[in-house]
Parts: C-alpha cells; sequence; structure tokens
C-alpha cells in the first residue's frame, strides 16, 4: 500500500492513524470558521406571526380531514354503473382527488410546522469511529478463540471439513426437486415441431375460418393459424409455434430457391410470424417494399428474397410453410416447417 | 462564536423548562402507557438512543426518502390488489362490465385485472396508484444512486451499504418485471415472449431453463401464478430484509454532511429525529403518497383493456416496456444484423442475445464494485462523512457522465421506433445514431464533464482568492475604469476551500527492490484519476491575496 506521507503527526489517538492514501494532506489549510451566527426566522422574533403560522398549519390539518371526509363521499355518491365506462373515471377521478387533497394538505402541514415552528437550531452530534474500541474488539477475538479452543474447530480438521462437505451438499435434493417445474417430455423435439402437416388448411385467425386461393388478392397479406387449432388442447402453445403470415406477390418478384419452387401457389407465400430473435410476432408488412417488420427490435425481413433479415438483430430468415391448394381451391400446407420456428436455441440445429 | 448548540443533550433543561406541560388525564395516560411497555421492552433505550440523533439537511438527500416512502405506498396499495387479483392462467370467457372484450376467452389474471378496473370502486385508482408508485420507486432509487456517487457518498465506511442500495436497485427492477406481466394481457404477454426468447438463446442450459420457467412450452398456464409468488412474497421480503439493513448501517455510519462552516468529518450537524426530523419526514411520507395519488387519480398508467388478453399471434407496434426495463430492451435492439453462430457440429450461439446481456452484466458490476475500485486506486482507509461536491472529484464525475451517457444511449434505444415516428426518421438511421451514441457519447461526456469539472474548480479558486465580480464599475483617478471585486466572508468561502485533493500514486519498489504489475497498474489508474488536479486553496495563498 502507498504510503507517500508519513502520519500527519497531529493524531495522538491510541492506535496509528488509518493510511490517508495517495490524499495530500494540507499544512497550512484555511481553518474552518465554525458556525455561523444563528439567522432568526420571523417565527422567532414575532409572535403575532409565531401564532398565524400555528393557525395556517391548523387549517391545514383541516383540510386533510375535509379531503378524507369528501373521498368517502365520492366513493358513496358516484359509484360505478356496470358498463358505464364514464361512471369509473368520474369515481377514479372525484375519490382519487380527495384522497390526495387529504394526503397532501396532513404532509405540507406537518412539513410547515416542523419549519416554522419547531425549534430552528442545528445540532451537533459527535462521530466516533465506526470500528468497536480496542476493548471490544479484544474481547471479540478472545470468544472466537476461546470457541475455537472449547470446539477444536481448528485443531480437528478432519472433522471441519466434514461438516463444510456435508452442507456443501444439503442443497442438491433442493435443486433437483424443481425438476418437475415442467413436464417429463424433452423440451427439443417439441420445439423442432408444430402443428403443421400435410394437407392442414390455412384459416383465418382468430375466426378459423379456412382461406381460398382466391381470396388472397395481390398485396393482401392474412393472419393465419392451422385448422382445429381451437380443438387443441394447448391452442396457446400451439399458435406460439404455428402462427403464420400469407401473402401474395407477383411470381416474379419472388427470388425462389433450389428445392423450394412448389412452396409457393401461384405467388402466395406463407412465413412463420414468430420472429427468429426473440420470439415477438412479426405482424407488420409493409406492402409497396414488402417488408415483414418485427415491432419489438425492429428485425426487417424482406418477402420477396425468402424473408432474408436484412436489418436488426435476427440472424436467421422466418421459416417458410410450403403450401399449395386442395381439391375445393383453399390452401393447404404441404408439410410442416422443414426448420425449427421461434427464436434460436442452442439444440437447434443438432 | 458558535450558535449552535453543542451536544443535543444540553438543548434539553431549556427546552424542559419552558413546557412544563399540565399533567391531565392525557398525559397521565401516556405516561402509564411508557411505563408499561418500557417495563416489558426496555424501549427507553432505543429512545434514548434514537430520539435526539441528528440528520443533516439538503434536498439531495430526499431521492432516498422518496424511494422508502414509495415503497410504503406500494405495499399498502398491493396488498389491497391481492384481495381481488386471482393469479391464474385458466381460461374464461370475460363476463364483466367492460363491453368491448365481453365474451372474449382470456386468462383468469385478466379477467381479475379488468373486474379490480371496472367494477370495483376504487380498484383502477389503487391499480394506477399501484403502477405510479413503483415507476416512482425504481426511478427515486436511481437518482438517489446517483447522489451517491457523484458525492462521493460511498466511501468508507459506506461501500457495504453502496452494495446493499444496488441490491435493492435490482431487487425493485425484478419487482416492477414481475408485477408488470402478472395481468396476462398482451403487452406484458409480449414482454414475457422476449424474456423466453433471450433465455432460449443461453448456451447449454438456455432451453431447459426456458421449459421449467414455464412449466412447459411457452406461454403454459403456469407462469403467472410463479411470477406471482416472487412478486407478494419473495421479492417483497427481500426488500424489506435489504431495506431494514440499508437502514440499520445508516443509523450506524450516520449520514453525510456537504461542507459548511462549523462541519467537519468529526461531526454531524442537523435536525434531531425528535421532532423535528420525524416532523418533516413523516410530512414527506405523506406528501410522496398524496403527488401518487394524484397522478393516479388524473393519469392513466397501462390501460390493459386496450391491448387486450395475451396472445401469440397480434401485436401493436410502438410498444414499450416500463422506463425501467427500457435499457435492456435497447441493448437487444442495437444489435448488428448476423450475431448468430453454429459451433461445434451444429449448437446454435446466439450471440445478439449474449453479447447484450454480457455488456449489461458487466455494466452493472462496474457500478456495484465502484467503491472499491476507487477505494484501492487512493489507499485511503480513512472514514468519509463529508459528501463531496461533484466538481472537486474531476475523474468520478466524469466517469459517473460516461456511464449515465452509456446508459441513456441503451434508454434511447428501446424507443428508437418511436423517435423514428415522431420525427420522421428512417428507424434505421435512429438505430445507427444510437449505435454510434452508445460507443463515442461515453468517450465526450467524459471529456466534458472532466473539463467542465476543472473549470467549476478554477472559478471557486478565483472567487475564494479574490472574490466575486460586483458588477459595480468605478473610474479611477487617472481615468482607468476597474470592476469592485467584493472579497467572500470566512462562512462563504469555507465551502470553495475545504476539499481533500489526491496525488497520483509514485511507484516504488517493493521490500525484495521490485515494481510489481499490480502496482504499476495502480499507479496507471491513480494517474489517470489524478494527473489533472486543482488543489485547494491554502490560509498563506488567502492572506497573500488579501494584502493586494
Amino acid at each position: 500500500m502507498a504510503q507517500d506521507h508519513g502520519s500527519t503527526g497531529t493524531e495522538v489517538a491510541h492506535r496509528a492513524a488509518p493510511s490517508a492514501g495517495t490524499a495530500v494532506i494540507p499544512t497550512d489549510a484555511v481553518e474552518n470558521p465554525g458556525f455561523p451566527p444563528y439567522r432568526p426566522r420571523v417565527t422567532d422574533l414575532d409572535p403575532a406571526k409565531e401564532k398565524a403560522q400555528e393557525r395556517r398549519v391548523i387549517a391545514m390539518f383541516l383540510v386533510s380531514a375535509l379531503g378524507s371526509v369528501l373521498a368517502v363521499v365520492a366513493y358513496i355518491a358516484f359509484p360505478i354503473t356496470p358498463g358505464d365506462m364514464e361512471s369509473v373515471r368520474t369515481n377514479n377521478l372525484l375519490f382519487g382527488l380527495a384522497g390526495a387533497l387529504a394526503l397532501l394538505a396532513v404532509g405540507v402541514g406537518a412539513v410547515h410546522w416542523s419549519k416554522s415552528l419547531m425549534h430552528g437550531h442545528d445540532l451537533v452530534e459527535q462521530r466516533h469511529d465506526t470500528r468497536g474500541s480496542e476493548p471490544t474488539r479484544a474481547s471479540a477475538l478472545e470468544i472466537f478463540r476461546q470457541a475455537n479452543e472449547e470446539s477444536g474447530f481448528g485443531r480437528r480438521k478432519f472433522l471441519r471439513n466434514s461438516l463444510i462437505g456435508a452442507l456443501v451438499v444439503s442443497p442438491v435434493p433442493a435443486v433437483v426437486l424443481l425438476r418437475d417445474l415442467a413436464p417429463a417430455a424433452d423440451p427439443v423435439p417439441l420445439l423442432k415441431h408444430t402443428m403443421w402437416a400435410e394437407g392442414v388448411r390455412l384459416t383465418r385467425d382468430p375466426s378459423g375460418t379456412p382461406i381460398r386461393a382466391s381470396d388472397v388478392t395481390l398485396g393482401s397479406a392474412f393472419h393465419v393459424i392451422p385448422e382445429g387449432l381451437h380443438e387443441t388442447s394447448h391452442p396457446l402453445e400451439e399458435k406460439a409455434k404455428a402462427a403464420v403470415l400469407v401473402m401474395r406477390l407477383k411470381p416474379e418478384q419472388l427470388h425462389v430457391t433450389e428445392g423450394r419452387e412448389d412452396w409457393n401457389y401461384a405467388g402466395i407465400i406463407a412465413y412463420s410470424k414468430i420472429c427468429t430473435h426473440v420470439g415477438c410476432p412479426v405482424a407488420l408488412y409493409e406492402q409497396i417494399t414488402h417488408h415483414l417488420l418485427c415491432p419489438c427490435h425492429q428485425s426487417q425481413f424482406d418477402i420477396t428474397h425468402e424473408a432474408k433479415v436484412i436489418f436488426g438483430p435476427a440472424k436467421r430468415p422466418l421459416p417458410q410453410l410450403p403450401i399449395t391448394v386442395d381439391d375445393e381451391g383453399y390452401l393447404i400446407a404441404r408439410s410442416d416447417f422443414t426448420e425449427p420456428v421461434g427464436p434460436s436455441f442452442w439444440e437447434r440445429s443438432v | 462564536m458558535s450558535t449552535a448548540e453543542t451536544t443535543a443533550t444540553a438543548q434539553a433543561p431549556a427546552r424542559a423548562g419552558e413546557s412544563t406541560a399540565p399533567a391531565g388525564n392525557g398525559m397521565r395516560f401516556v405516561g402509564w402507557a411508557s411505563n408499561y411497555i418500557d417495563e416489558r421492552t426496555s424501549i427507553s433505550g432505543a429512545v434514548k438512543f434514537l430520539g435526539r440523533k441528528i440528520f443533516p439537511d439538503h434536498w439531495s438527500f430526499m431521492l432516498g426518502e422518496v424511494a422508502l416512502y414509495s415503497f410504503i405506498v406500494i405495499l399498502l396499495s398491493g396488498t389491497f390488489l391481492t384481495l381481488f387479483f386471482q393469479a391464474s392462467m385458466v381460461e374464461v370467457h370475460y363476463e364483466g362490465s367492460y363491453e368491448p372484450l365481453k365474451g372474449l376467452p382470456m386468462s383468469v389474471a385478466m379477467a381479475s385485472t379488468l373486474d379490480i378496473s371496472f367494477d370495483i370502486r376504487g380498484g383502477l385508482l389503487v391499480r394506477q396508484i399501484h403502477h405510479w408508485a413503483a415507476l416512482l420507486f425504481v426511478a427515486s432509487i436511481g437518482l438517489h444512486m446517483l447522489r451517491v456517487f457523484f458525492t462521493g457518498a460511498f466511501r468508507k465506511p459506506r461501500e457495504l451499504n453502496w452494495v446493499i442500495g444496488f441490491i435493492l436497485f435490482i431487487l425493485a427492477m425484478a419487482e416492477g418485471f414481475t408485477g408488470y406481466s402478472l395481468p396476462d394481457d398482451l403487452l406484458s404477454g409480449n414482454g414475457l415472449r422476449i424474456i423466453d426468447g433471450m433465455v432460449k438463446g443461453f448456451p447449454i442450459v438456455g432451453t431447459w431453463i426456458s421449459y421449467l420457467l414455464f412449466g412447459g412450452e411457452f406461454p403454459g398456464t403456469d407462469i403467472v401464478g410463479r411470477l406471482y409468488m416472487l412478486h407478494i412474497m419473495v421479492l417483497p421480503a427481500l426488500v424489506i430484509a435489504a431495506i431494514g439493513i440499508h437502514m440499520l448501517l445508516l443509523i450506524v455510519n450516520k449520514h453525510t454532511q456537504f461542507a459548511a462552516p462549523g462541519r467537519t468529518n468529526d461531526n454531524v450537524v442537523g435536525a434531531p429525529i425528535l421532532p423535528v426530523f420525524a416532523a418533516k419526514a413523516g410530512g414527506f411520507f405523506f406528501i410522496v403518497f398524496g403527488v401518487i395519488v394524484a397522478i393516479a387519480a388524473l393519469v392513466t398508467i397501462n390501460p390493459v383493456w386496450n391491448y387486450g388478453p395475451y396472445d401469440p399471434s397480434p401485436i401493436s407496434a410502438g410498444t414499450q416496456p416500463d422506463w425501467y426495463i427500457g435499457f435492456a430492451d435497447g441493448a437487444l435492439r442495437l444489435v448488428p444484423p448476423g450475431w448468430e453462430f453454429e459451433i461445434f457440429g451444429g449448437y446454435t450461439l446466439s450471440l445478439n442475445i449474449l453479447v447484450p446481456v454480457i455488456v449489461l452484466g458487466l455494466f452493472i458490476v462496474t457500478v456495484l464494485i465502484y467503491p472499491f475500485i476507487e477505494a484501492w486506486v487512493t489507499g485511503d482507509k480513512r472514514e468519509h462523512h463529508i459528501a463531496e461536491r461533484p466538481r472537486n472529484a474531476p475523474t468520478r464525475t466524469a466517469i459517473g457522465a460516461a456511464g449515465v451517457t452509456f446508459y441513456a444511449a441503451l434508454w434511447a434505444a428501446a424507443s428508437s421506433d418511436l423517435i423514428a415516428t415522431h420525427f420522421k426518421l428512417a428507424v434505421e438511421h435512429v438505430t445507427w445514431g444510437i449505435q454510434a451514441w452508445l460507443i463515442l457519447g461515453p468517450f465526450i461526456a467524459y471529456f466534458l464533464a472532466k473539463r467542465i469539472c476543472l473549470g467549476l474548480q478554477k472559478k471557486d479558486r478565483e472567487i475564494a482568492l479574490h472574490g466575486f465580480e460586483s458588477g459595480r464599475i468605478v473610474r479611477m483617478p487617472g481615468g482607468e475604469y476597474i470592476e469592485v471585486h467584493e472579497q467572500l466572508s470566512d462562512y462563504e468561502r469555507w465551502r470553495l476551500v475545504s476539499f481533500q485533493e489526491y496525488k497520483p500514486l509514485m511507484i516504488r519498489p517493493n521490500a525484495e527492490g521490485k515494481i510489481t504489475l499490480r502496482q504499476r497498474f495502480r499507479a496507471r489508474l491513480s494517474r489517470w484519476f489524478f494527473e489533472d488536479r486543482i488543489a485547494p486553496v491554502t490560509q498563506k495563498e488567502l492572506e497573500s491575496s488579501n494584502h493586494h
């Protein structure tokens, strides 16, 4: 530790003064001028003014009591009529304002009392070292020494270490106990599959009505769920994976990679609506530029280039759902997604 | 010369003489009750110890009080809400009085939140009190931390209390986020979705942690009940315990005070708990409570009925988290595209999530350990009870300014879309702008703050030595015009001259004649901290300046 300066020589304490480190100890610092004279308040000098302030504080307290009464009056006089939003607003406003008045007036009154009427001189208290006095510290040390002596904690090393070992291991059962926070099934296969399968119709969210290819006009976008979603046992969990956006572009606008030629139907394309960043719904479709925007973290996906990322923190394109039409002209899935949807996870590609 | 009483007890006899209260029935009852309690609890000792403890006064000391009082408001309003809120994700069809959502499927949590808002008198008010008080709670803790940081009030012996306060800040944000998620509305559900996505991005354990947290696949039917347990039991218990220790250490260490005539490192000057501080602080509690209630009566917060129940598919544009989560959300937004890789045969490494989490972690850990870093650099082992003026610790103030700028950039990023729409900019440009600000801003803020501090110190020195410009222009006999400088009184000057300075550490070889790497590093830090410094005015300088 740095000892740039010796002791300042002024301390006459029973122990060496703590190190000042690299602090500069001035030899001729300006001297503390001591307390300035007390500046009396008007209430100290003029009994009439003191009386006036006292009345003011009393008035505050009475206003507060009035506010409490008014709050009760508002509670009873302005009840909530079921279905009438105006009555909710009135109840909230009047009960709240009267309550606020009751609280503010008593608070302001008490503070005003303390500032204008209570004894106004500053008082002084001496500080002491935070550390215990030398005899206290010595006694504390002595107690530890004695306890160690009497128990043999330091002497019986194997005993002590076996205790520490037992204590370290003891929380393990409690950790194991947490396993059943989630079901027994492995989450990884669950995350890799959705409700979509060959022949499942694309239906509107939330009505569940099927969509004809002819309904999907150029420039339109549909929020889509698989048929039968509402009948499943866990519709929200399924929807959180299976939500899809369907759009139609001119077929020549689509840049289709090899192997995906039959994934769209006459320019109708379906992409997962769950962002590949952290899973928000990518719900904003910009028709002119054919960009999808995630409102959470502004990742943008270019639909003409198979939803590749053009801006923002997401890395992967939105997974595409291969679609076609059935005999009746309704849009159906050709299969499940060919990769996991939604946010990335460690085992995603394994 | 001194008119302030030298000890608290010296005050007592004079006062007692003035106020010999008539011993009416009331007084007799108080006397009997005090005796009854004391004979069973020995409470008179506590009153003697605490009753006349001195609290120094300064407006900035009120920020921590705001935090404490808004927490009490949170406890009171939260208790009322638990009487009606049902933390269940069982699906029901809403049949309450809010027409637009009638018949819609939603969780019991959402339905009971709507009932609190629309079918229980005062329920909406209490919900809004609870939410506004929570926002104020975190905000006042943040400002209180800034006050403590910039005045060096974290120095010995208060380093541990800084750590406890820091833990409280983290707990407060956790309380806020868990509470925000309870109504199971669209906005909070998307917030949980982001948490799920982030957790899944952690290497190796992420998938499983998310699975265990949500009790299966997202969103599941467990999360609201689990967060509720944390929100109303575990976290409040921890907050109350931490506040207890925080207050206890405050009493043990006594409060810091700003330099003023008569105040030294060895005394505390101010008002005693009984009666002045109790009246002021008690009154201030009611003022804080009153202001929160007034805001709750006038300004809507978190209108979950507009968002609707949670559904994984819809989302509204321009969604914002509560303000204190903004910096974390902003950190996610600022990641450039493409930071995700496959490693060791196909495992996915989501750096677009890990990097912001690590950066935020480093940032808050730096905040946590700053007192220990500064203590190591100065090597100062003395107790410090005088709060420093920020200008008198230029490097610390500059580091603080850099930290605030960094945080502000992250925070602004959470609103990048709203900034873009409000100012008619492209969201890409806003994001790039904030990315640049995040990297460059802290350096600019550091440099500016340090220069401003040194400039203010020079000005202080000038005024202490030569007085201030009086605005009075005098023509000298020779025709020369001068402005008369007015000298400060000794009392006024004290604040300007009574600060401590440090000088850079000189490297010295140790006992073996070696200069260790650790020593070099410390010397380098010390030079960074204290190379530019302004010495306080000395008595000699003062005297010599008075002669001409």
